[in-house]
Parts: structure tokens; sequence; C-alpha cells
């Protein structure tokens, strides 16, 4: 250090820092004790910093997307912003599915990505990438950083947009000369942002609108998505409290599973494509729907036109764009779920006017008849060496699970065994299911788990999977064996692309073109080569003692559970029909309505 | 049920002048297939780092309203604002076309333009540039005049716009 230098009182007052040692400091200040990452020439500069401090853990996932993944998992399981390390090139390449996963969800996740040096951007320099123009679209905001002095600003802004309003990615390129320059780091900054500042406060006004609505209505419905989840626990808790004291039936999106108590009298199950029949009748029927936190996806309105018809819409989100995006609505509430659900609470207490108990009560007995069909009824043999039912599989798995005592986390690939995960789990609480719902992304839930299991090492974390999708990130087999993370990998295995198989007997004549699962590996001994336990079931007979045996080793398990290759799952509204258009399983003996009419021209080119 | 009668929007933004904005708000406008009829950017203040960007587009009612949603939800945009909704605005565009000709057409571009109030700023003995600002259909009107005495090329701003009175954006 020079002499001169000694003489700045501000050197004194703050030393100067490496870029690397700058990150590492702001990430310390935001509470980070774990980053997901794969290093490369481009971000040696914070593998070396990283290596001289113990603050931060980093995790060394097998592939960059499943970095992202498992700060997926980590950030929906806590509620904390999920941070991922990754090189320049094709470091950050493999990571952009993991990025528009998370952007689709609404996820907080901060991903740092090495770039090359400034001088050499622009020339096509060794694993040189656009990386800021690639995600451009894949993130919710992106930065370039330039200049060493911004490098501790940037990623308290980062951090800040990722969790503000409705939370993202966001990405930090970081070319490594600004990793290696020398400046100072600052702290946090106090200054609010520049221009984004989300609104989180409800309207009064938009709050007493809706609740003269809902004391109005004969026919209501709750309908909550993944932004109570966002919202944190309160929000759920706040939800409860507001569907008891309304009397209002409640369902819950994909997403929303575990917003409102799966066990409640109340409860209708999930909605959708593949949501239960009472749900979905309800939503067609409702005469006031209030949609918190979910935001009208196609999977869950069906054909628009014919979406729920007769209703007023209420509709809180803190995201003004999905306002009127699908479904034009009669009663917008920007906001936070949290603060919306206090101010309806509220002011449904402060209205004197009573609402019609009468009708709502002829409402809820109608109700009971269509939970009366029993849609996700199906019949398991009960011969010891009958072929095992994947819904069974998931109940077994459900009840054996609940007696072990322990929080449990659910994590799903994509197809039939997301949506069986989903129709017959019962989620108590929020943060305990993820899975991949905006962007539906096979190899989701293996790394997803991993991350889940990171943040709560106690937990009993499993992945409900598929037995193509799994193979999609199965490196990552490697990264439980070594941080010793127990996640249960529970395949669903029934030798098909189970989805795909079901849209081509249903849409497609049964032309079943690339969808069987051919040459697949052995699932027990491929678990062995990773360090693993592995298990198989191939009849019901055997299926109790392999989920007993799962849950009882304290180690990584793949539990390869051979089951019924053409069962398909029901209900399902295929794509372009209207809810009350819903096909209903084989072993439905009512009428079917208008059945497989809900398949039309239009709908064959939906996805 | 829902409008699906178009019109016209103008809307003016006011972003943080950095790297990369004009790409995210041209990529938003591109991923989600709305329309562009005009786009313009420059720096409005120096001292606050904010550049204003007008576009022109159209789209049904619940197409504009989402447009200026996405927008607003950018990190770096400041504000965005509907000026045909929001009261009236002026809207002005300048243009630079050159004609060719001699004889009688050159004779007539130059009476049309000087009716039209369009300024010559460059001439050759066989060629004028006429430089000229005003509205989109204005401009459009004297282009099109201008189609038959030899108009060789043509170079617009795209459209600058402000809504009228003493307030700001
Ligand atoms: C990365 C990716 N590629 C393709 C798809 C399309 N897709 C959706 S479900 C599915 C089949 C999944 O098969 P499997 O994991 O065995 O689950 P199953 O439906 O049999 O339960 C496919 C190919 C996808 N969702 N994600
Ligand atoms: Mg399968």
């Amino acid at each position: 250090m020079s002499a001169t230098a000694t003489h700045d009182t501000e050197t004194l007052a703050t030393e100067t820092l490496s870029g690397a040692e700058i990150v590492l400091r702001a990430l310390k200040d935001q509470g980070v004790d774990v980053i997901f990452g794969y290093p490369g020439g481009a971000v040696l500069p914070i593998y070396d910093a990283l290596f001289q401090q113990n603050a931060i853990r980093h995790i060394l996932v097998r592939h960059e997307q499943a970095a992202v993944h498992a700060a997926e998992g980590y950030a929906r399981s806590t509620g904390k912003v999920g941070v991922v390390l990754v090189t320049s090139g094709p470091g950050a390449t493999n990571a952009v599915t993991g990025l528009v996963d998370a952007l689709m969800d609404s996820i907080p996740v901060v991903c740092l990505t090495g770039q090359v040096p400034t001088h050499l951007i622009g020339n096509d320099a060794f694993q040189e990438a656009d990386t800021t123009g690639i995600t451009r679209p894949a993130t919710k905001h992106n930065y370039l950083v330039r200049n060493v002095a911004d490098v501790g600003r940037v990623v308290h802004e980062a951090f800040y947009v990722a969790r503000s309003g409705r939370p993202g990615p966001v990405v930090i390129d970081l070319p490594k000369d600004i990793l290696i320059n020398k400046g100072r780091y600052n702290g946090m900054p106090e200054a609010t942002h520049k221009s984004y500042r989300p609104a989180t406060e409800p309207d009064p006004a938009a709050i007493r609108r809706a609740v003269a609505m809902m004391k109005g209505s004969k026919r209501p419905i709750v309908y909550a998505g993944g932004g109570v989840i966002n919202a944190g626990p309160e929000a759920s808790r706040l939800l409860a409290e507001l569907v008891h004291l309304t009397g209002f039936p409640c369902t819950n999106t994909l997403m929303g599973l575990g917003a409102f108590p799966a066990s409640d009298k109340q409860f209708l199950g999930m909605l959708g494509m593949h949501g239960t029949y009472e749900a979905n009748l309800a939503m067609h029927g409702c005469d006031v729907m209030v949609n918190i936190g979910a935001r009208f996806d196609d999977r869950v309105t069906g054909r628009l036109t014919a979406f729920s018809p007769n209703s007023l819409k209420i509709h809180a989100d803190i995201d003004p764009s999905s306002i009127n995006k699908n479904v034009r609505v009669d009663c917008p509430i920007i906001g936070d779920a949290t603060k919306i659900l206090r101010a309806l609470i509220a002011a449904w207490k402060a209205d004197e006017t009573k609402p019609d108990t009468g009708a709502i009560a002829a409402w809820w007995r109608q109700i009971e008849q269509w939970r009366a069909r029993d849609c996700l009824r199906f019949r398991q043999p009960t011969a010891a060496d009958a072929i095992i039912k994947p819904q069974y599989a998931i109940q077994r798995l459900y009840d054996l699970a609940s007696l072990t005592g322990k929080d449990t986390f659910i994590t799903t690939e994509v197809g039939q065994h997301q949506m069986w995960a989903a129709q017959y789990w019962k989620f108590e609480k929020p943060n305990r299911w993820m899975t991949s719902g905006g962007l539906g992304t096979m190899g989701y839930g293996l790394p997803a788990g991993m991350g889940v299991q990171i943040a709560h090492p106690d937990a009993l974390v499993i992945d409900i999977a598929g037995e193509a999708s799994i193979l999609m990130n199965i490196q990552e087999m490697s990264t439980l064996a070594q941080y010793r993370l127990p996640v249960k990998v529970f395949i669903l295995n029934n030798e098909y692309m189970g989805m795909v198989r079901q849209w081509q007997e249903l849409l497609h004549g049964g032309r079943y073109s690339e969808s069987y699962s051919a040459a697949l590996p052995d699932f027990v001994k491929l678990a062995e080569s990773f360090h693993a336990v592995g298990l198989r079931a191939t009849k019901v007979g055997e299926l109790d003692d392999v989920i007993g045996e799962m849950l009882a080793v304290d180690r990584p398990v793949i539990a390869d559970i051979c089951v019924d290759q053409k069962e398909n799952c029901f209900p399902m509204i295929p794509s372009g029909a209207a809810h009350n258009e819903m096909l209903l399983g084989p072993d439905d003996q009512a009428p079917k309505g208008s059945g497989g009419a809900g398949v039309t021209e239009e709908g064959m080119v939906l996805v | 049920m829902t409008d699906m009668t178009t019109r016209q929007a103008v809307m003016a933004v006011l972003v943080e002048n950095e790297a990369g904005v004009l790409a995210r708000v041209i990529g938003l406008f591109s991923g989600r297939g709305y329309n562009i009829e005009s786009l313009t950017v420059a720096p409005v203040d120096e001292t606050k780092n904010q550049s204003r960007i007008t576009i022109v587009t159209t789209g049904t009612p619940m197409v504009i309203e989402q447009i200026k949603a996405q927008l607003d939800r950018l990190v770096p945009i400041h504000k965005v604002s509907d000026l045909t909704i929001e009261g009236p605005h002026i809207a002005r565009e300048m243009a630079l076309i050159k004609v060719a000709g001699t004889g009688d057409r050159r004779v007539e571009a130059l009476r049309i333009a000087d009716a039209f109030r369009a300024r010559v700023v460059d001439a050759t003995t066989e060629s004028f540039i006429f430089e000229m600002t005003g509205s989109t259909d204005k401009l459009d009107a004297f282009i099109n005049l201008m189609r038959p005495l030899g108009l060789v090329e043509v170079s617009r701003t795209g459209v600058a716009a402000i809504a009228r009175g003493p307030r700001g954006i």
C-alpha cells in the first residue's frame, strides 16, 4: 500500500477487495448460506474466494441446469432467494432451462454467471456467449457488470429484484477482469430502487367492492394459486381464515397446493386440466370467483370462451400484467396476497351485510353431489401378485410417509406421475410441494429435491418421478452421494412417457409414436453405482415393504415401482375443451355427458 | 364479451438510460407478438440519466392494456403513459424526402412542398431533399404526392409525442 493511500481517509474506512471478494461479501450480507454451482475458467476468482472463507457453503452439482433447479427447490421450500454460480458460455447456456422454469413459476433465484474479460466481449472469445442477450427473455432482469465499483450495488439490487413484487430469476454476468480488479464494497445500499417499486398495499376501494361481491354471492368459490405460497406462510394462514369465515369452497392450482389444507372440508382439491370434478364444475357454475394469486393459466381455464361464463371475477395479484391478460375480471386488486387477505378479512367482518347462507348451503349441496361422483376413484386389484396402479402407489407412499411423523417435502418430474402426485398427496402446509408448473420441465424433481434437502436436512424429501423424466438429470445422484443427501426417488415406472402416450391414445388414434421408454437402465443397479440404495416393486404384495425400506434408510434411494403401463390420468379436460366437458376415468359409471365430444379440432393444436 | 376491435395507441415510456433497455422493450414486443408501428428513443434528461421511448402500436383494448402493464413491470422503466387515453396529446414526426426530376415534375414537387410547408434542405439541378415535420398522416399524404413526381427515398424519425397542458409524464 502506497504512502498516499494511507493518508486517504476513505481507504481507511473501507478496504479494497477484489470483485470476487465483493460478490461473496454482498451474498453474505444478503443472508446467503448456500450456493449451488459448477466451476469453470471465467469464475475461478470466485471459486478462489470461496475457498478462503467459511460463511457460504458451495454445493457442487453435476450439471448447471440442476444448479438452478436445486436453487428453486431451496427457494420454494424456505421462502428465501436461491443462489446459483456458473461459468461463462456453456455454463450459462446450460442454466437457461432452469432460469425459464423459475421465471414461469415466479421463483426468486439469483444466478451469477462468469463472462470473458471485458476487453474480449464481442470477440467470439473462448467460452464467450452473449449471456445477457440469451437470458433477457429468460429472467425477470439481468445485469452485465462492467466496473468493479458496481459489483456490490448490483448484487444487492439483484436480490431486491428477485424477491420483490412477483418474484423471479435474476442473472448477474461478471466478466473475469471485474472479478479480479480491486474496488470498494459499500455494504447494503439504503436508497430505494430508482424505478422498480411494485405496489403491495391493496386499494381499500377495491377491497370494499370485492367484499360487496362476496357478500352478495349465492355460488361463490375461492381459487388460490402460487402467489399465496410466494407471499409467505402467513398468507396461507389468512387464506384458511378467510375461507372459514365466509364458508366458501376453496380450490387450489397446481402451484398453490398446500396454500389451503387438503384435509379441510371446504377444500375441493386441485382444479384445471387434471383437477377434480367438483373443483372444475364449481368453477364453471360459480357466480362469484375469488382468485387469490393465480393467473388464469390455460391449464386452468380450458377453453376461454367457455370459462366460468356466469361469474363476477375478483382477481388479487401482485403483478398488474396478470390482470385482464387471459380473462376479463370485474374487480382487480393489486398487491401482496398477505395484505390483501388481511384486508378482505377485516372488510368482511366490518361489512354489516348478511351473506346469503341459504343459497350458499344449497350451493354446498350441489358441490357434495359432484363430490359424490368420487372422480379420483380407481380400482386396485388386491391379489398379492396384481399389477400396481400408480395412484395406489402414491396413496401408500402418502400413508406410510405420514406414519413417520417427519416433515415431508414432495418434488416431482413432469408427466402423469406429477398429476397423480398432485391429485393423491394431501398437502396440509405451504412450501412442501415443488413441481415445475409453468414450464413443465422434465428433470426438475431430482435437483429440486436436492435443494430442499440442503435447506431441510432432517426432513423427508421424495421426488415422485417417471422413468423417462428421471433420466434427464440422473447425474445428480452423484451430488446426493457426495453430500449424503437422503433424497428418495420414487419412480412410477410405466415404461412409457405416459403423458405423451395418454395424449396419443386419446387424440392421435393410439399411434404411440416414439413414446415407449426403450432400453431403460436397471434402476436398482443404477442406484447402487451411484452409492445409493436401489429397490424394486413389481407387484402389489411388494409395495409396502419397498416403501417401508425406502423410508427407513438414511441414504439416497431409488425405488423402481413398476406400475400399470396402460393407466391414464383422469379426470382430464382435453385442451380446448370447457370445464364441463371433462373426461372421467373408465370406472365412472354415471353417464359421461358430452365426454369425448370435448376434443375439438381447435383443441388439437393446443398443447 | 371482450372488445375485439383494434385501436392505435401512442405510449410514452420513461426509462433508465442503461445498456439493454431498448432490447428489453423490443424483445417484449416481439416475444409477446405485439405490433410496433414506430419506435423512437433518445436521452431526455442527462442528470437523471433518463431516456424517453415513444411507441406507436395497435391492438384490442385488452392487448393495449397488457402492453402497458408489461412495459411497466420491466425493471429499468420509470413510467409508462398511454397518451391516447390519458387526454389530448401532440404527436409529430420528421422526415427527409428525396425527390429527383426535371422540368414540370420538379416545379410541381416544389409547389406542393411549399403548400405542405416542407423545407428544402438540399438541392441539385435534378433533385431536392425536403425536410418536413408533422403528423404521421400529413407526412404520408405528402410522400404519396411525391411518388409520381420522382420520389427516390424517405427517411423518417418515427413519432415523438407528449401530452397537452401543463403537466409532465
Ligand atoms: C424437457 C422436456 N421435454 C419434453 C417434455 C414433454 N413431456 C411431457 S410429459 C413427458 C413424458 C414423461 O414421461 P415420464 O417421466 O415417464 O412420466 P409419466 O408421464 O410416464 O408419468 C414428456 C416427454 C417435457 N415436459 N419436458
Ligand atoms: Mg413413464
